[in-house]
């Protein structure tokens, strides 16, 4: 049998990879060399590219909307992260114990994730409604003022946010859920026989325990949130006064609405070297050795 | 009496995820004045809303277009994803790590960079309003790869071995021996390319300005915010829906797939 070990290259191997790396070189590999060109130039796509140096650059630290945009996101985080983690916590514990239908009530909690943003957002839309939508027309039905979600700038980011962790939850509750049924049953089994408390075993078993899914969902969300485009681009074009204009709506509205390629490029490369730091800095701060 | 409750909230939590749907659905067929109605039922349900939005939209040629291009997309990621992950799984050939970095690299890359260079590729080649543009960029999945190389590496040894010795070419052991054995990894890749192509909008919005090769969820994001709707919710709903009503027939036939897919995967394509 050992004629039949394969010891000399496979040459086949080469063949089978030629698609990658062609596709590497047009689709990945140019694009990135290209947009570090593009960074130094202005250019409307139509005439020729012309050279700016550090122009974009210098735009960019004194652009209000760039910062604004940041800004924009920072709520959206802020509001989007704790509300998704708990609200998938407990969820997901929930499901985690014996109970009848479980799986009807988890595919109901995925079923927004599977569906485009662009329903749900239509859908959002109708109920954030002031004078018609939905929920208006509870809370005045039961004597509360009604809120401005979407028209007023303090309200539309969080009304944004809100129903962003209403889309994604499900998927978070699904990986909370995987997380939940790695942990030994033998952890909490020692801990009974030390007489501890169901929420002892929460926040000492439990929480330190689903760590590596807890930063998986921290990381997913924020990259969730500097993506944001379709919620704002359908619900209220980056309005009111601009409190709803995500990165990605920014860079998008430069380049495709005032041809400003090279600037949308530059906008790009500093949303793209954030989020990179903002994952470093959160893994630095929250991501724990577990031992199981 | 505590389960009862229990079961009681958990229902009522539950009611808050798929009630928006119900309503969804029963307020398209309702006219414009009983849309803000809480209450689903309605004895004015009529398919107006629907007529309208084929009559103002060519929603048919939208969908078309988003099957052509999902399916496409999803087939060609299946045969190229897999064969590279199986190049790099079963096969000994120099540079083979190296790729296998890259790969990895260019997962971490966020997709906010290359946007712009890469609509300014498709307008260098003339790619624009084509479908090659909605297509090709997606053909190759880097997440793929990954998933059928770790997928193929638990692959018995012994059988491919065998099929070596009856004169099996690679392509032959991936396609016809392998394939048929991994039905659960072709299932996840399919399903998640699939979903993904699907609803994706932000690249059809950059590339595609012709209404003949529009995808559905850019068709209907832009028929509600660009005025076709003339500011008619009912309307608006009722090509939501016709949006949303594939996927879930779709989500309702692989239900415990896509929950798998993507709990194994934890990320979105």
């Amino acid at each position: 049998m050992e004629k039949l070990g394969r010891y000399e290259t496979d040459r086949v191997g080469y063949v089978m990879v030629l698609p990658y790396i062609i596709f590497f070189l047009i689709f990945v590999g140019y694009p990135l060399i290209f947009s570090f060109i593009l960074v130094f130039h202005k250019w409307n796509i139509i005439s020729p590219m012309k050279f700016a140096g550090l122009y974009n650059f210098n735009f960019l630290l004194h652009d209000p909307l760039f910062w604004k945009s940041l800004r924009n996101t920072l709520i959206f985080l802020i509001i989007h992260i704790p509300l998704q983690i708990i609200v998938a916590l407990v969820i997901a514990n929930i499901l985690n114990q014996k109970i009848i239908a479980r799986g009807f009530f988890r595919a109901s909690f995925f079923l927004p994730v599977v569906i485009s943003g662009v329903v749900i957002t239509i859908l959002w839309q109708q109920f954030y409604s002031f004078e018609t939508g939905l929920f208006n027309t509870i809370l005045s039905r039961i004597n509360i003022a009604k809120i401005p979600w979407l028209i007023n700038t303090k309200f539309a980011m969080p009304s944004i946010a809100i129903m962003a962790t209403w889309k994604n939850v499900g998927l978070y509750i699904v990986l909370f859920l995987a997380g939940l049924q790695a942990i030994p049953f033998s952890i909490y089994e020692a801990a009974d026989v030390d007489g501890a408390t169901a929420r002892q075993k929460f926040f000492y078993i439990t929480i330190p325990m689903l760590n590596p899914t807890m930063i998986m969902v921290l990381i997913l969300s924020t990259l969730g949130g500097f993506s944001l485009f379709i919620e704002p681009y359908v619900m209220t074009g980056g309005g009111p006064i601009n409190s709803t204009l995500s990165c990605v709506l920014y860079i998008y509205k430069q380049a495709f609405y005032f041809n400003h390629m090279g600037y949308a490029a530059t906008l790009a490369f500093a949303v793209a070297f954030i989020i990179m730091i903002v994952v470093i800095i959160q893994r630095k701060l929250f991501e724990t050795e577990v031992y199981a | 009496m505590k389960r009862i409750i229990f079961y009681i909230l958990l229902s009522i939590a539950t009611l808050i995820f798929i009630y928006p749907f119900i309503w969804m659905t029963t307020a398209s067929l309702r006219p414009e004045r009983e849309i803000s109605y809480l209450f689903p039922l309605s004895r004015n349900f009529s398919f107006g809303n629907y007529i309208t939005v084929f009559k103002r939209i060519p929603i048919v040629r939208a969908f078309l277009n988003s099957l052509i291009v999902s399916s496409s997309i999803t087939i060609s990621v299946l045969i190229l994803s897999s064969m590279i992950g199986y190049a790099l799984s079963r096969l000994k050939f120099k540079g083979r790590e190296l790729i296998f970095m890259v790969i990895l690299f260019t997962m971490m890359i966020p997709f906010q960079i290359t946007l712009i260079p890469l609509y300014v590729l498709m307008v260098k080649l003339g790619w624009t309003d084509t479908y090659q543009a909605l297509i090709v960029p997606g053909m190759i999945s880097a997440f793929g790869i990954l998933l059928f190389r770790q997928y193929f590496k638990a692959f018995p040894k012994s059988i491919i071995d065998a099929a070596r010795m009856d004169g099996c070419s690679d392509f032959g052991i991936l396609y016809r021996i392998i394939w048929p054995n991994s039905i659960p990894a072709l299932v996840t890749v399919g399903i998640i390319t699939f979903m993904n192509t699907w609803n994706n909008v932000l690249w059809p919005l950059v590339v595609i300005r012709k209404t003949s090769f529009m995808t559905m969820p850019q068709m209907v994001a832009l028929f509600t915010v660009g005025g076709q709707a003339e500011a008619q919710v009912g309307v608006q709903l009722a090509s939501a829906m016709m949006l949303a009503i594939p996927i879930v027939i779709i989500y309702m036939i692989f239900q415990r797939h896509f929950i798998a897919s993507m709990a194994h995967t934890g990320l979105k394509g």
